[in-house]
């Protein structure tokens, strides 16, 4: 429920195309077939009580109170539950309606507290509200009777409180439970008057609950609401803004008391959540005021001197000396910035800016690189356009899905919902989707409630390559390739290499079965079923790209969703599920050292000169600097200064040893960031950070929507991130003059093809725009290459497969795999600083139970994990997700040091590092950390020990 | 050639001990004998009835026990000898002789399980027409047989089936309401007893008509001994291609997966019955969708009740004129109705609608055991109006029963004497309702725990205007607001209880009193 009223239709919307038209209380409305006669009045601007129905759930048909008369009809249908037809005439209110909703009110109140004056949801109840609305004067059954007066509270969440004793079992939070969120957690236990809800046994903790607040949004009563409202109170206004979690890009409202946030509530017109949220965006925004937060600049000399708090001015002044100084000793090139994909795109084009035009080189890279880089690089080669071809939405019409290299129900749980309402069959008499899960874990998606993938094609790690091919080379050699769209779409003599290639016999599910570990028949099965559908769409994520082959599989990726014809139109697709919230944004705005905003090369004069004229500064025509090169570059002793926005690189890179080393040696490391992150450890300048909800700006999301973050509160170090590099620029000597963000979108918008329609108040109109945004698509894109491919014609790329040079061997016999949960976000920086870490305090290792036995491991056992790169030390879990010989892990917690271990081998193409494929041996382990994490251990207390507040609470110590 | 001996394996039967009798004559007769388990011929004050094949046709004895059999054979059972016990030719007893068995014609007289017997019994006749027909005819032939569903609505059975074969939509199912949970009711249990053939059968032709490819039955947990009967029943039958991949050799399929109920009463509406076979909680699901458009798995479904599909058959074999020439006005064909409760002649009997209610309690059902005044009959389940005697001469009829304040419901009787409590009868609607509700909507779900609770209140003489006022309140509430029929029927027994006894619910002079029994 939404503490500011929200217009509730009641029921969904009808998608028919036919139209019917009937009179509601005299008044004539006109509305699509299959809509309820509840939202027909609703648009006809008639209000029918209601407390079971809401417009983001099925119609149930179980409160009662929404009965009608119907001409001509018996009884006393339930508006919600009735379609209209046409020529229906509707009474709303009469005598007996009233009579009966009064008598139905009546009943409610018979078993329910009457202390609504203290009650948590007071002044924002639907059952207060209708009880109100049906005039309910008395309940004469009185008080004594059977009840539920005295149900326990269930407070397990750390976020929510359960309380049955105001429960009106309208199984709203059931429903969203299962159509919304599609975890089916929830229940009734028991029947008649003793039906109560449960979430499992014991209690929503310890149930299958993934706390997404579905059910919390549901309520119409105080039975499930946020701790925060009861400690609060009702918030007096909201702002719609973007979460800055993942690349879901989920609207939310933040509903707010004055400059405190009391409750994020998604946003039903967001248009890429439609009112869905996660645990992430729901409840885990404490982090943005945690007192871990940077509120003071601060600068040092040395690595291990201590810090000294400074004013803003003393900052910039003492960073922009620093920077010229290095650079007049060590050269133009020895600085350079990291852009970060949390921050907005305002901002990430800022720190390009800054670096191409006061740092005078292209040292600028982004964390998309060891992401999304192969992202860019694959889609742009074979379609034209670095970004994934829909939108969120096309999932509604796809009739096969393959999901590669992507845990969705973790990584996206907000998609993925969306994704398991698609998949799940039977709703309305529908068949639900085909799935393809190809992955070396059994991620929850292969087998979760009313779901099971037609095939889990269980390959090993490093071989995504020969399973693309060979599901290609099925498609081809069985003859189910789409033949006219290719004659009509694709570049037909590189087809014909492609297609001369993928026969060969070496690229046959039979041949590379071996390779790969997944049967043969299992390929050729999944091939047909993909082949076959109407539309197929392939949704993929960080276990595509993070390989020595990364940008390849995107290009098998484009391959087959070529060949199949499945590009173009809703319900296919290339789809990209991108990590974080900005990533998409922050590769769009220029943030790679060849490419100038809109992914074009530096190399390009016409382009150089529109930037040269709008900026008054030459550019580069050399690319800079990649983030591997500029760890190189630092230990070769040529690159010195660097200044980092919002990104841990030393936490989420590769190899953390080599990385460390690299940062130890700058003489200049500026750190722009809310917390102390791991980087700042190594840091001379400290720049704090503002919170997404400190700030004004846009984020674009994995279907390339814009959409706005808006400044709910003032930034608590006094800066938006955008006005810091400002200030930054302006200190040293290149003036940058923005009033506000949408200035800076405005330049953006001037200087780029795909976002010249985009204005804030083109977003605040249509609530986001998905880019391409131009005269020829002036309200944005949903999905891509429609006509035509952006590079005029679809281009089948040769995918050898290679297969990685990190082999296992009798040292290293296992294979190490990483990826996320749903708990925990990224390098845990925000999470760990919220409840979440109820669910996932550490990072942990699971392997299978054959691999746990040969080494005598049990589960819960603290294990070493070695690889030719490192070790580290963690809890052990046996599970048979994993396959023998693979285990699995999460780089969550910094201490965990899953980064140690991994290695320096990236993608050929854009260096995108391989987190995916890591050697390593595995054995019980009796002290509880390796020497890696003891040093860890030291660094942290050192550092610690040099923050202004820390010194502040020892005795004898002066600033 | 031995003699064969009949008796019942009915679970009715084999409660007063028809096992031990079937043993004890097997024992006594050896090989002279062939003991034959038949269904029960529904004369359940005669169970358990031994019956033995002679020349002058099947004579029964009854009601028999262990401690007759030996008597039984010395006084020549086997040659149909005298003994106090012989009743006569079955045939020929009053209780058969008054009926017109169309569904029932084989009840009792065969061996349940034996297939062959079914064919030889003119079984199989009406599948094998329908194969040869088209759908939409089948279809046509029943809608001519004016059969209406015997669940209890009553509803046009042919309708139902052409909306179903009309409906987009692959595949379809048949879904058998084999969740028999009326009080006093039994017809289900003796068809699936007695004859599960005809059950199978009147399936597979309701598959055809409609073109649907499975039919799923939902047989109540409480009927073990149906579950065993059927579940050899469907074998057989798959063995003979009744039903299987290939229907007496139409190339159409027909397949039948028995499930077994959740143990509650609403699982016998049709849709929360959909649900219980989706493996979800019995629940009710708002109408519409219809079943018929969106049923089982969301697909086009025919919901009909044991008794409609096993009537199938004989329409088929006989055809519809022949079936609709039974019965009266908009009531065609026969009734199987059930006698229980104080009644001396308990039992089963098929009639052509029209018969009255009086003629049922007192011409074949002889009265109450106890010998007392008859003050008030249910018929129709527990959610069947209580009519006082002025109304037993009412025809077995569903508009002349509705009429009368009534309703049909599955078609059982079930008869008080004069002792009875009506306002703990009508107490009893309530907590029936409060016990029973799936609890989704809210005027079944408190509503019959707070019409408990009125009652009490007004039974010790509280506030009894108010609160006489108050249930009448709820009960409107209940029957006009409620999802499904649960809780839009408790009223009926409540208020016609009031109505037709109101007496009772006055301290002074009720005969007992609720609050002492509360």
């Amino acid at each position: 429920m939404y503490s500011n009223k929200v217009l509730d239709h009641g029921t969904p919307a009808s998608k028919s195309p036919k139209q019917v038209t009937l009179q509601v209380d005299g008044k004539p409305v006109t509305v699509p077939a299959g809509t309820s006669v509840m939202r027909a009045a609703v648009d006809a601007g008639v209000k029918v009580p209601k407390l079971c129905a809401t417009d983001t759930l099925d119609a149930f048909g179980s409160c009662r109170l929404c009965v009608v008369e119907i001409e001509g009809r018996r009884g006393y249908p339930a508006s919600c539950t009735t379609p209209c037809e046409d020529g229906m005439s509707v009474t709303t209110q009469s005598d007996k309606l009233a009579d009966l909703r009064r008598g139905v009110m009546e009943l409610y109140i018979s078993d329910h507290p009457l202390d609504c004056l203290t009650c948590t949801a007071n002044g924002n109840c639907e059952l207060q509200d209708m009880a109100g609305a049906v005039g309910l004067r008395e309940v004469r059954y009185g008080y004594e009777g059977d009840n539920h007066l005295d149900a326990e509270k269930d407070r397990s969440n750390p976020y929510f409180t359960f309380d049955p004793s105001k429960c009106i079992v309208c199984s709203r939070c059931v429903r969203a439970c299962d159509e919304v969120q599609g975890t089916f957690a929830l229940t009734v236990e028991g029947r008649g008057f003793e039906s109560q809800i449960a979430a499992g046994p014991t209690n929503f903790l310890d149930s299958e609950c993934v706390s997404c607040g579905a059910c919390v949004q549901a309520c119409p009563t105080a039975t499930l609401m946020e701790n925060s409202l009861e400690e609060q109170g009702q918030p007096d206004h909201a702002v719609t803004t973007t979460c800055a979690y993942c690349g879901v890009g989920c609207s939310f409202r933040a509903e707010m008391k004055g400059n405190e946030v009391v409750r994020m509530v998604p946003h039903k017109d967001g248009k890429a959540n439609h009112g869905h949220s996660c645990v992430k965006g729901r409840f885990a925004w404490g982090y943005a005021t945690h007192p871990d937060r940077v509120t003071s600049p601060m600068i040092r000399e040395k690595i291990t001197d201590p810090w000294r708090e400074v004013s803003w001015e003393e900052a910039f002044a003492h960073t922009a000396k620093e920077v010229k100084r290095i650079q007049a000793k060590y050269g133009r090139g020895s600085a350079g910035g990291i852009t970060s994909s949390r921050c907005t795109n305002e901002e990430t084009f800022l720190v390009q800016k800054l670096v191409r035009a006061a740092f005078g080189n292209n040292n600028v890279d982004t964390c998309a690189r060891v992401c999304h880089s192969p992202t860019g690089y694959g889609l742009k080669q074979t379609l034209g356009e670095s970004a994934g071809t829909q939108d969120f939405d096309s999932v509604e019409h796809t009739d096969c899905v393959i999901v590669i290299g992507a845990n969705p129900t973790d990584g996206h749980p907000v998609f993925a919902s969306r994704m398991k309402q698609r998949l799940r069959a039977q709703k309305r008499g529908e068949d639900g989707a085909g799935l393809i899960v190809i992955d070396p874990r059994q991620i929850d998606l292969v087998r979760t409630p009313h779901i099971e993938a037609d095939y889990h094609l269980q390959l090993r790690p490093g071989t995504n390559v020969a399973v693309m091919n060979s599901l290609a080379h099925v498609v081809v050699t069985e003859g189910l390739a789409s033949d006219d769209y290719i004659a009509e779409r694709c570049d037909p003599a590189e087809f014909e290499k492609w297609k001369a290639f993928i026969s060969e016999e070496r690229n046959s599910p039979e041949v590379l079965e071996s390779e790969t570990g997944v049967p043969a028949d299992q390929i050729r099965g999944a091939a047909r079923l993909f082949a076959k559908a109407p539309n197929g769409a392939i949704y993929y994520g960080l276990g595509v790209t993070e390989h020595s082959q990364g940008s390849t599989t995107v290009m098998t990726i484009a391959n087959l969703a070529m060949v199949t014809g499945n590009i173009g139109r809703p319900g296919v697709g290339v789809n990209p599920l991108r990590g974080q919230n900005n990533v998409q944004g922050s590769c769009d705005m220029g943030s790679f050292p060849h490419e100038l905003p809109g992914y074009r090369h530096v190399s390009d004069g016409s382009v150089r000169t529109l930037f040269q004229d709008k900026w008054g500064v030459e550019i580069d025509p050399e690319p800079g600097l990649r983030i591997p090169n500029m760890f190189d570059a630092a230990l070769d002793g040529s690159f010195k200064a660097l200044y980092v926005q919002g990104e841990d690189i030393a936490q989420s890179d590769p190899d953390t040893q080599h990385v460390l080393a690299a940062l130890s040696s700058l003489e200049l490391l500026i750190v722009q960031d809310i917390f102390m992150n791991e980087t700042a450890k190594y840091a001379h300048v400290i720049l704090p950070g503002s919170s997404f909800l400190e700030k004004d700006g846009t984020f674009t999301n994995a279907e390339r929507r814009i959409s706005r973050v808006r400044k709910v509160m003032p930034p608590l170090a006094g800066l938006a991130d955008w006005e810091v590099t400002v200030k930054l620029s302006e200190a040293l000597g290149y003036p940058m003059n923005y009033e506000h963000p949408s200035e800076i979108m405005a330049e953006i918008a001037a200087l780029t093809p795909t976002f010249t329609g985009v204005t804030y108040e083109k977003i605040d109109e249509l609530g986001s725009i998905q880019w391409p945004c131009n005269d020829k698509a002036p309200e944005g894109t949903p999905y891509m290459h429609s006509e035509e491919f952006v590079r005029g014609k679809g281009r089948f790329f040769v995918t050898n497969y290679v297969a990685t040079p990190e082999r296992t061997t009798r040292k290293f016999p296992l294979i190490l795999t990483t990826g996320r949960i749903l708990s925990q976000y990224n390098v845990g920086a925000q999470t760990r600083r919220t409840d979440n870490q109820v669910w996932h305090d550490e990072d942990v290792l699971e392997l299978h139970p054959h691999d746990a036995e040969l080494r005598g491991i049990e589960d819960g056992d603290m294990v070493a994990m070695t690889s030719r790169q490192g070790n580290t030390t963690m809890r052990a879990v046996i599970t048979e997700r994993m396959q023998p010989g693979v285990v699995y892990t999460t780089f969550h917690h910094p201490e965990s040091g899953a980064n140690v271990v991994t290695t320096d081998n990236s993608d050929w193409a854009t260096n995108c590092p391989e987190y995916k494929v890591t050697a390593v041996q595995v054995s019980k382990v009796v002290k509880d950390k390796s020497d890696w994490q003891q040093g860890f251990d030291r660094i942290e207390q050192e550092q610690d020990s040099l923050l202004p507040s820390r010194r502040a609470q020892q005795p004898g110590t002066t600033n | 050639m031995s003699v064969r001996v009949f008796v019942p394996r009915d679970s009715a039967s084999k409660s007063v001990g028809a096992d031990e009798v079937a043993q004890a004559l097997q024992l006594a007769l050896g090989d002279a004998a062939t003991i034959v388990r038949n269904g029960s011929r529904g004369m359940l004050w005669l169970e358990p009835l031994v019956e033995v094949e002679t020349d002058a046709g099947r004579i029964a004895y009854g009601p028999v026990t262990v401690d007759d059999v030996a008597g039984l054979v010395a006084a020549g059972l086997t040659a149909g000898g005298e003994h106090e016990l012989r009743l006569g030719p079955t045939a020929e007893l009053p209780w058969m002789q008054r009926q017109e068995r169309l569904t029932f014609a084989r009840v009792g007289v065969t061996d349940p399980v034996d297939a062959d017997e079914y064919e030889r019994h003119g079984g199989i006749v009406g599948l094998k027409k329908a194969v040869a027909m088209a759908p939409g005819d089948i279809v046509e032939e029943v809608v001519a047989s004016g059969l209406r569903g015997r669940g209890g609505a009553g509803f046009p059975a042919g309708i139902k089936w052409r909306t179903v074969l009309e409906a987009p939509g692959e595949p379809k199912y048949i879904a058998c309401n084999a969740d028999e949970g009326d009080s006093g009711t039994f017809s289900d249990r003796m068809i699936m007893e007695g004859d599960p053939y005809l059950m199978l059968e009147g399936m597979a032709i309701t598959g055809l008509a409609v073109g649907a490819t499975e039919g799923w039955i939902y047989l109540r947990s409480e009927y073990p001994d149906a579950k065993v009967i059927l579940e050899t029943a469907i074998e057989r039958a798959r063995e003979r291609g009744w039903i299987g991949d290939d229907v007496l050799g139409s190339g159409k399929r027909f397949e039948i997966v028995l499930r077994i109920g959740a143990g509650s009463y609403v699982c016998g509406e049709e849709t929360a019955m959909l649900e219980s076979l989706e493996g979800k909680r019995g629940i009710v699901r708002q109408k519409p969708p219809l079943p018929a458009h969106e049923g089982l798995w969301g697909k086009p479904t025919v919901v009909n009740n044991v008794m409609t599909l096993a009537a199938v058959p004989w329409i088929l074999a006989h055809g519809g004129a022949a079936y609709a020439a039974h019965g009266v006005g908009r009531s065609k064909g026969t009734l199987p109705v059930q006698l229980a409760g104080n009644i001396k002649q308990g039992g089963l009997v098929e009639v052509p609608f029209g018969i009255t209610l009086r003629e049922l309690i007192e011409d074949f059902g002889g009265g109450t055991a106890s010998g007392r005044p008859i003050r008030t009959i249910q018929v129709g389940g527990p959610l069947g109006a209580y009519l006082p005697p002025a109304a037993f001469d009412t025809a077995l009829d569903y508009e002349a029963l509705t009429a009368a304040g009534g309703l049909l419901g599955h078609g059982g009787i079930v008869v008080f004497d004069d002792t009875v409590d009506m306002a703990r009868m009508a107490r009893y609607a309530m907590e029936f309702c409060a016990i029973e509700s799936c609890g989704k909507c809210t005027p079944c779900r408190i509503g019959s725990t707070r019409g408990v609770e009125v009652i009490d209140r007004i039974v010790k003489g509280e506030d009894r205007g108010k609160n006489v006022a108050l249930l009448q309140d709820l009960c409107a509430t209940m029957k006009d607001a409620s999802l499904c029929a649960m809780g839009g029927l408790t009223p009926l027994p409540v208020q016609s209880a009031l109505e037709h006894f109101p007496e009772d619910f006055r301290p002074e002079t009720a005969p007992t009193g609720v609050s002492s029994s509360s």
